[in-house]
């Protein structure tokens, strides 16, 4: 029986949205801070940390004054957080550090010490992207998106109604940006950004943070961890191209897939197990693709199963339960945000509270479908 | 994962343009952009499983011989899925709305381009539609673009 692992504190920063007063190390701090509070624990009890790039595993660990006998600079895209989770599963169980301090910061909308988007021009986007004029992921993570329309059939308007399902969430959602709802038609009736995506299919641009506290259970409880334990049942990760147009299949994600599976067979778990779940929405796409490849519906279903209303407040599969990327927030890397949502359903403390949440099951993307992780999480153990 | 926010409006009077991005041809992509260069689109092959590839890389993604080639294509393709850009990028500013393209090579690879010598309209860009190649001077560099191509018949009943 391998060790079992659990979140043991889960924070955001104080506040989301349009901070031009807070650098990217800053929101990073105040998550890591908040996070640390909710588990109760002290910058000593930590002796590992996990984050990505800019500013980085070392400064965050240095900045806060901890002393790290393991780090993981995994950076991979949005998903990198639910990355270091599965990391730090393997690294507790293996006795390498005992508790694991996640954080992220962005400063995805004020670019407060923040890192430059644009590729160097030998780089591989450099080269084979950026000459064609896209402009970040909004024109390069739709690529796929008409030719998955065209296969299955999906149409503009099940495209639409994924933004409507999750600003059905964020109306009951306080800390969401994106509070009022919408129809069909003022999706449709919004800018066009890059078609076949308008504005309200895009994701927010905002600044935020969150932190996670990852141990092993029996160290949880000596060291009194106030909060319900959110238990790590089962993880998988995989990748697929660094390049949009390389994705072998427009309109499936092998990288989610791969991740899905791994995770689903680690947690011994079916699909009739899951009651909440989380996907990565950068775009309303992305959570038809997730709905398929982790393999809750069939090939081309997806749509009018969102269209129908299961994803949506009293459905039968409640998904983005925060309103997501769409309408809660996007820093630029989404991932620690679909987990904080998770770990608060799991504890039954969301404001959206879903009824009963035992197994939440957590898919998040990096880049442009080039890399995937999933999380399978549970208000007990195994 | 993100929409970055649009350019900041253009301050009084004329401004020098902003350049297209120009790639920058590194040791393994060179013979792609030397072949641009000479009018032709090539890509890797493997001989030994005789597999065309893209992007340059020094061994088969497929089966993992170094045993490759370049090769010339014939330049004819069909429009895998596309965007119409409404946020134009930097130097693109004065393009309207343009198509941003992933087109499949009659030699089965795929590559980024932009669809150009068509107004990018959704009834104008039809999926599987033909295409060829056709190359843009910039920077000193050509960039492969594609523009419709029109069956031989329909050309011999324009003709
Ligand atoms: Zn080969």
């Amino acid at each position: 029986m391998s060790v079992r692992i659990v979140i043991a504190g889960a924070a955001e920063t104080d506040e989301l949205g349009k901070l031009p007063h807070m650098s990217a190390t800053q929101l990073h701090l105040q998550a890591a801070r908040n996070a640390l509070a909710d588990a109760g624990l002290g910058k000593d009890d930590i002796d590992g940390v996990a984050t990505v790039g800019t500013p980085g595993p070392i400064q965050i660990a240095h900045a806060l004054g901890i002393t790290p006998a393991w780090l993981d600079g995994t950076g991979v895209g949005g998903s990198s957080f639910l990355f270091h989770v599965r990391h730090a599963v393997a690294a507790i169980r293996a006795g390498l550090c005992h508790t694991v301090l996640i954080t992220h910061g962005e400063s995805g909308r004020s670019r407060v010490g923040a890192p430059r988007f644009a590729p160097a021009p030998d780089s591989l986007p450099g080269q084979f992207e950026a000459p064609y004029g896209v402009l970040g992921p909004a024109t390069t993570f739709t690529l796929t998106a008409l030719r998955y329309m065209k296969e299955t059939g999906l149409t503009h308007e099940q495209l639409a109604e994924v933004a409507v399902a999750q600003r059905r969430w964020s109306h009951l959602n306080p800390r969401a940006m994106m509070r009022e709802p919408i129809t069909v038609e003022d999706v449709l009736a919004s800018r066009m950004v890059a078609y076949p995506f308008h504005l309200l299919e895009c994701c927010l641009v905002t600044d935020g943070g969150g932190a996670l506290v990852v141990t092993s259970e029996e160290r949880a409880r000596a060291l009194g961890t106030p909060r319900p334990p959110v238990y790590v049942l089962g993880s998988g990760e995989s990748a697929e191209s660094p390049i949009i147009s390389q994705m072998e299949d427009f309109t499936t994600s092998a990288a989610f897939r791969r991740a899905g599976e791994a995770a689903f067979a680690e947690a011994k778990i079916s699909h009739a197990d899951v009651d909440h779940l989380m996907i990565y929405d950068a775009f309303a796409h992305v959570p038809i693709y997730g709905l398929e490849d982790l393999g809750f519906v069939g090939r081309g279903e997806a749509g009018a199963f969102i269209a129908e209303g299961h994803t949506s407040p009293g459905g039968r599969l409640p998904m983005n339960t925060n309103g997501g990327g769409l309408s809660y927030t996007h820093t630029g890397m989404y991932g620690m945000f679909a987990i904080q949502e998770s770990v608060r359903q799991l504890r039954g403390e969301a404001a959206a509270q879903v009824p009963g949440v035992e197994v939440s099951v957590v898919l998040g993307n990096g880049g442009m479908f080039a890399s995937a992780a999933t999380l399978v999480l549970a208000d007990r153990e195994g | 994962m993100s929409v970055p926010a649009p350019p900041p409006p253009p301050p009084d009077g004329p401004r020098p343009p902003v350049p297209k991005p120009v790639p920058k041809p590194t040791p393994d992509t060179l013979p792609f952009w030397e072949g641009a260069a000479a009018g032709e689109l090539r890509v890797q092959r493997c001989t030994a499983c005789a597999r065309h590839y893209f992007y340059p890389r020094p061994a088969c993604p497929r089966c993992g011989s170094q045993d490759v080639e370049w090769v010339a294509t014939g330049g004819r393709a069909t429009l895998y899925s596309y965007v119409i850009s409404h946020r134009p990028a930097p130097g693109f500013e004065h393009e309207g709305p343009y198509a941003i393209a992933v087109v499949e090579l009659e030699e089965g690879v795929r590559m980024m381009t932009n669809i150009v010598n068509v107004e990018a309209t959704p009834e104008n860009l039809v999926l599987d539609m033909p295409l060829r190649v056709v190359f843009e001077e910039r920077g000193g560099v050509r960039l492969p673009l594609f523009e419709p191509a029109y069956e031989p018949a329909a050309e011999a009943a324009e003709g």
